[in-house]
């Protein structure tokens, strides 16, 4: 067994499967406090990376890209900015006039919502793949070995530290924050936190304001580290996401990482072993299988059948 | 603007707070995405300053929701019509702005332009005319509705007169769809047009079995019509059986697919179906793109043999030795038309068929049971239905009816590829079902005509057929949640005629 | 007497995690006779149903059923077969009717598995053959003698959904004996009733004991409808049998007084309350 390769493959997975944690959060957030899946969640992923690369972009013109940290950090907040208007936008027009109405009647709309938006970008900026430049360049070399160098790129540690970071920030968010106990009494019962004076509207509202944020810093992430995206790049990367939340237990913060991470891992492995191509069918295969024997996911609780 | 100003009960400074958020909030959408383009250059990418899109995009989100306050406030319907049809041109102005710009368009149509020809005047007005009238005549002046109010409106007489009718409606469809060729025979786009839609037809009364009738969400039914499809590509290349015989085939092979994959799935609940079927959806999709040997790959199947008529004769103009040609049976010209004809009759057939199916399963056993179990699945287990039964039924004969059309499809077309079989399909099938109403036959035929013979009618329209697609789904649903026929008729009555069940509810 | 035994419960215990919500418990109930369990809220009397009619699988015990042709393990059997093959039929203290169809159709939907044996797996319904038209016929006979029972007849064609909800009782009642059960098992049947609906419920429960000679297990609040109907009561708390017996000996039974009063709290209580609550039960 060639270690070195197994070690980069390591590393290749555990940075895709940042990426698809930070969408999965968003996931299990909407998932857990209204119970429904947000169809649209993956173009608001999308959104994030083009109004990362525009900004991006802006920030060449401007002739200010050489100071790496601003530019990241531009790009990092004006990209989280825009798209949480973008979630914000979502569960105004799609979710909140059918909350309480027909299930299947939110499902349509937010499909609707994510055909809307796609097509969207697509008319408003090309249907051609867009391509940039490497911008940040080099990485560490972590082992030589005869036939191959394991390299850990400065892109990789930026994506697994910045994910690190946000999971510990928006965990505390959640576990100490008055807006994170109405969320979680919304999630219970959101009918009694209305009547206990919880401003439900807007805490829902917050939730997909968060996932939004989130997501659209994977988008940063995909735009820095491939360097192309188009205007279909939401739709995979949504339903490998919404997996890894249900891999991790749907409603679970951590377990939406967790998911994320173990996606990421297969993906990487199986491309790396054994076909590329069926990449896709290994992660809806997983998908499947741990809805059949574990529809509860490795960290959620089992669901009581109530008669 | 001043009775909006002295009616209201809102202070102005409170409207002027509400539009000044949603300026906001309009320019924020708007400002990179529409501002600023992303121009593909030799030396890499490059940025295009829109700021007129912008500035149009915050104008029409102002205008409209305006609109919105004065229909909140229940004021001027006129004002509210006058609006909402402001804002609908801005943004129509805003699209036709994006051809302008784009260098994509061979030939780029701008807004002044299209006002040159007659036609198109015309057009703009009549869709103008469209978008006030349907403003002014949903705008609501009053602020309570009573019971009897209610009763008495017209959208209710309506549903009675629709509901009390069915059956007439119904046969004046058929009778309709059985003309239509008659009517249209020489005008091939019409023939083409009429046959997508009753694909689509068929797909949905199909699916409807599925998630109307069983109430099981499946995001996934795709999957059954490739199958169909390939099946029967496959069968008639590799062993030269014909339509006739790989028609049933196909069907088999789309139901035995739906119970190998229902089985271990169909405990899930509701939306892990959902998400199990789209997978089941895209994993379908990945093979017959990677499983070069025997689909193709991308690139699909081509020259599929056409049907036969009924094995009797061929369509083609010159037939091998020892064949009948059609019009050579008939003693009549040939034209290429009839071929397309005769696809019609028969998609119309198949599609007729799968809805009397669907109605005579409704009044059986089993059809109650796939009822009862989307209305409560655990009352059906203490009466000792098998839900796993129950539902792989309806899930086998929904994919059995995905199949016969994805043959029918395949012979069409000539072509397959995994291109057609996409999830937006399934959410396309999707749609129709739920927006013609949950379990409604004739719902399925309005939204197919709606979802499907609008947009292709707008061909010209292109690029923005897809995006007015998904804006219509959300608007669809915002405005009839519960779609838009969505009446359960009861499968049999003892004491009352279907009239007083009928306007009992009503009233 | 033996012959007489319908249902067999022993030592049943259902665990959930750490809860032990029904503690090794045994108790018979008998054909042609009304069993009534009783007990506070959260005994375990729901659960006991819900194990009897294969909705949990019970952690330990042995349930069974004297039908017809011979004894049956209802722990056994999976959920929905215990009602197909063994004829336990039950209602929900939560109502579960399908609410969007007719009152007439719920009860058609009861009779599926007869209906769907004579319809040949649908095919003879589909072409409409004398088979089916016949037993379709016969299960309208049946649901027609369920709405006269219930006093819904007039009500068959509305939605179930838009019934009062007395009614809807009755129809989920009627609804079960669809069936055509050899256990019927009632959950609170009587819950919301007003007092003159409840004397009616209780003559219905009568009439299907004598009539249709099948066993019924009732759980029950309203102390009125338990005394005057039920043969025999078995009093659960914390999940453990603390009484069974007939009405009277279970009424004055002290640990029943006890489980229903508890009297270990009434230390907390303040005095004026406790003395009221002592008084009560004199009064009664
Ligand atoms: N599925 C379940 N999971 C966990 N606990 C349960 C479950 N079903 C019932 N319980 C618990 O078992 C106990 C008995 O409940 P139940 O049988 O409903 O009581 P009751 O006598 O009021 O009908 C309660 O404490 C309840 O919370
Ligand atoms: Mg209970």
């Amino acid at each position: 067994m060639d270690w070195a390769y197994f070690l980069q493959q390591l590393i290749n997975g555990l940075t895709l499967g940042a990426i698809y944690g930070l969408i999965a959060i968003g996931y299990t957030m909407v998932y857990g406090i209204i119970g429904m899946i947000n169809f649209a969640h993956g173009e608001i992923y999308m959104l994030g990376a083009f109004h990362s690369l525009i900004t991006f972009l802006i920030c060449q013109a401007a002739g200010i890209s050489g100071i790496l940290p601003l530019t990241l950090l531009l790009m990092l907040v004006v990209s989280m900015v825009m798209t949480s208007v973008y979630g914000w936008g979502v569960e105004r027009i799609a979710y909140r006039p059918l909350r309480g109405s027909f299930r299947l009647a939110a499902l349509i709309s937010a499909i609707g919502m994510s055909i809307f938006l796609q097509n969207f970008v697509q008319i408003a900026q090309g249907a051609r793949v867009k391509a940039m430049q490497p911008f940040i360049k080099g990485g560490i070399t972590l082992m030589e070995s005869p036939n191959f160098n394991v390299q850990l790129s400065y892109m990789q540690i930026i994506i697994i530290v910045l994910t690190f970071v946000l999971m510990v920030v928006f965990s505390t968010l959640i576990a100490k924050t008055s807006l994170g106990r109405a969320q979680r009494a919304c999630e219970q019962d959101r009918t009694m936190a209305g009547l206990l004076g919880i401003n439900v509207d807007r805490t829902i509202s917050t939730t997909f304001v968060m996932g939004a944020a989130l997501a659209s810093v994977a988008g940063m992430m995909v735009t820095l580290y491939y360097g192309v995206i188009d205007f279909y790049i939401g739709f995979l990367a949504g339903v490998k996401a919404f997996t890894a939340a249900v891999l991790g237990g749907i409603g679970s913060l951590p377990g939406a990482m967790l998911g994320g991470l173990l996606i990421g891992l297969i993906e990487s492995f199986w491309s790396g072993y054994l076909t590329i191509e069926y990449k896709d069918v290994a992660t809806f295969g997983i998908l499947v299988l741990v809805l059949i024997f574990r529809p509860w996911g490795l960290l959620g609780k089992p669901e009581v059948e109530k008669v | 603007m001043s009775s909006l100003l002295t009616s209201a009960r809102v202070t102005p400074a409170e409207i002027a707070k509400e539009l000044a958020f949603f300026a906001v909030i309009a320019f924020m959408m708007s400002i990179m995405i529409l501002g600023v383009e992303t121009v593909d250059r030799p030396t890499g990418l490059e940025l295009a300053l829109r700021w007129d899109l912008v500035i149009l995009a915050i104008a029409s989100t102002l205008v409209g929701r305006l609109g919105l306050i004065v229909r909140r406030e229940h004021m001027s319907r006129l004002l509210q019509a006058v609006l909402i049809v402001v804002s609908a041109v801005m943004v129509f102005e805003m699209f036709v702005r994006f051809r302008d710009m784009d260098d994509r368009w061979a030939a780029p149509v701008t807004f002044d332009m299209a006002f040159q020809s007659v036609t198109s005047v015309i057009v703009f007005v009549a869709m103008i005319a469209v978008v006030f009238a349907i403003a002014y005549f949903s705008a609501s002046t009053k602020r309570v509705v009573t019971e009897e109010e209610k009763a008495q409106s017209i959208s209710s007489r309506l549903q009675v007169a629709y509901r009390t009718n069915t059956k007439k409606i119904g046969f004046v469809g058929i009778l309709f769809f059985f003309i239509f060729p008659l009517l249209f025979g020489e005008n091939r786009s019409a023939i083409d047009l009429a046959t997508l839609v009753m694909i689509y037809i068929m797909l949905g009364w199909g699916l409807n079995i599925v998630v109307g009738l069983a109430g099981l969400l499946d995001l996934g039914y795709v999957a059954f019509y490739a199958v169909g499809a390939y099946s029967y590509a496959l069968l008639s290349q590799h062993f030269g059986l014909s339509f006739w015989l790989c028609l049933p085939m196909a069907g088999i092979f789309s139901a035995s697919f739906g119970i190998i994959l229902g089985f271990p799935v169909l405990r899930l609940r509701g939306d892990y179906l959902a998400i199990v079927t789209l997978g089941f959806g895209e994993i379908i999709r990945v093979v017959l793109i990677n499983w070069y040997n025997l689909t193709g790959g991308p690139d699909g199947i081509a020259s599929i043999e056409r049907p036969s008529f009924f094995g009797l004769a061929e369509f083609s103009r010159r037939v091998p030795e020892g064949v009948t040609s059609f019009s050579d049976l008939f003693g009549i010209d040939y034209s290429s038309m009839h071929r397309l004809i005769f696809l019609y009759y028969l998609i119309l057939i198949l599609a007729l068929v799968t809805n009397f199916v669907t109605m005579r399963l409704r009044k059986l056993p089993i059809g109650r049971a796939w009822e009862a179990l989307r209305e409560d699945e655990i009352a059906c287990r203490s009466l000792g239905i098998n839900p796993t039964n129950t539902k792989l039924s309806a899930f086998a004969i929904g994919a059995m009816f995905g199949g016969f059309a994805g043959a029918f499809f395949a012979t069409r077309q000539g072509f397959i590829s995994p291109e057609s079989f996409t999830f937006l399909e399934s959410a396309v099938i999707l749609a129709i079902v739920v927006m013609g109403g949950m379990g409604s036959q004739i719902g399925v035929v309005l939204a197919a005509i709606v979802m499907i013979g609008f947009p292709e009618m707008f061909r010209e329209l292109a690029e923005y057929r897809m995006l007015i697609f998904g804006a219509g789904m959300v608007a669809i649903m915002l405005w009839r949640p519960r779609g838009l026929l969505s009446f359960r008729d009861p499968t049999i009555l003892l004491n009352m005629s279907k009239k007083e069940k009928v306007a009992g509810e009503n009233s | 007497m033996t012959d007489n035994k319908l249902l067999e419960v022993e030592h049943l215990t259902m665990r959930f995690g750490g809860l032990v919500a029904i503690d090794n418990l045994s108790f018979t109930a008998n054909k042609r006779e009304i069993t009534a369990i009783i007990g506070p809220n959260g005994a375990g009397k729901t659960t006991v149903f819900n194990c009897l009619t294969g909705f949990y699988v019970p952690t330990e015990g042995r349930l069974t059923l004297h039908a017809k042709d011979g004894p049956r393990l209802l722990e056994r059997a999976e959920g929905f077969r215990i009602s197909r093959n063994n004829g336990v039929a039950r209602t929900f203290q939560n109502i579960r009717l399908f609410t969007g169809m007719t009152v007439l159709e719920n009860l058609i939907v009861a009779q599926h598995n007869r209906l769907m044996d004579a319809s040949l797996f649908s095919l003879a319904g589909l072409f409409n053959l004398k088979r089916y038209a016949s037993a379709e016929k016969e299960a309208l006979e049946r649901a027609k003698f369920w709405l006269n029972k219930t006093g819904l007849y007039e009500f068959a064609d509305w939605n179930a959904g838009n019934l009062p909800y007395g009614n809807q009782r009755r129809l989920e009642i009627a609804r079960a004996m669809c069936v055509e059960p050899s256990l019927l098992c009632l959950d609170e049947p009587a819950a919301g009733l007003n007092p003159r609906e409840s004397a009616e419920l209780n003559l219905l429960l009568q009439s299907i004991r004598d009539e249709q000679g099948i066993g019924l297990l009732l759980i029950e609040h309203d102390m009125s409808v338990v005394m005057q109907i039920s043969d025999h009561v078995i009093v659960l708390d914390y999940g453990k049998k603390i009484a069974d017996g007939n009405p009277d000996a279970v009424k004055n039974d002290p640990a029943v007084i006890r489980a229903y009063l508890g009297e270990e709290e009434d230390d907390e209580l303040p005095p004026e309350v406790a003395s009221d609550l002592h008084l009560d039960p004199k009064a009664q």
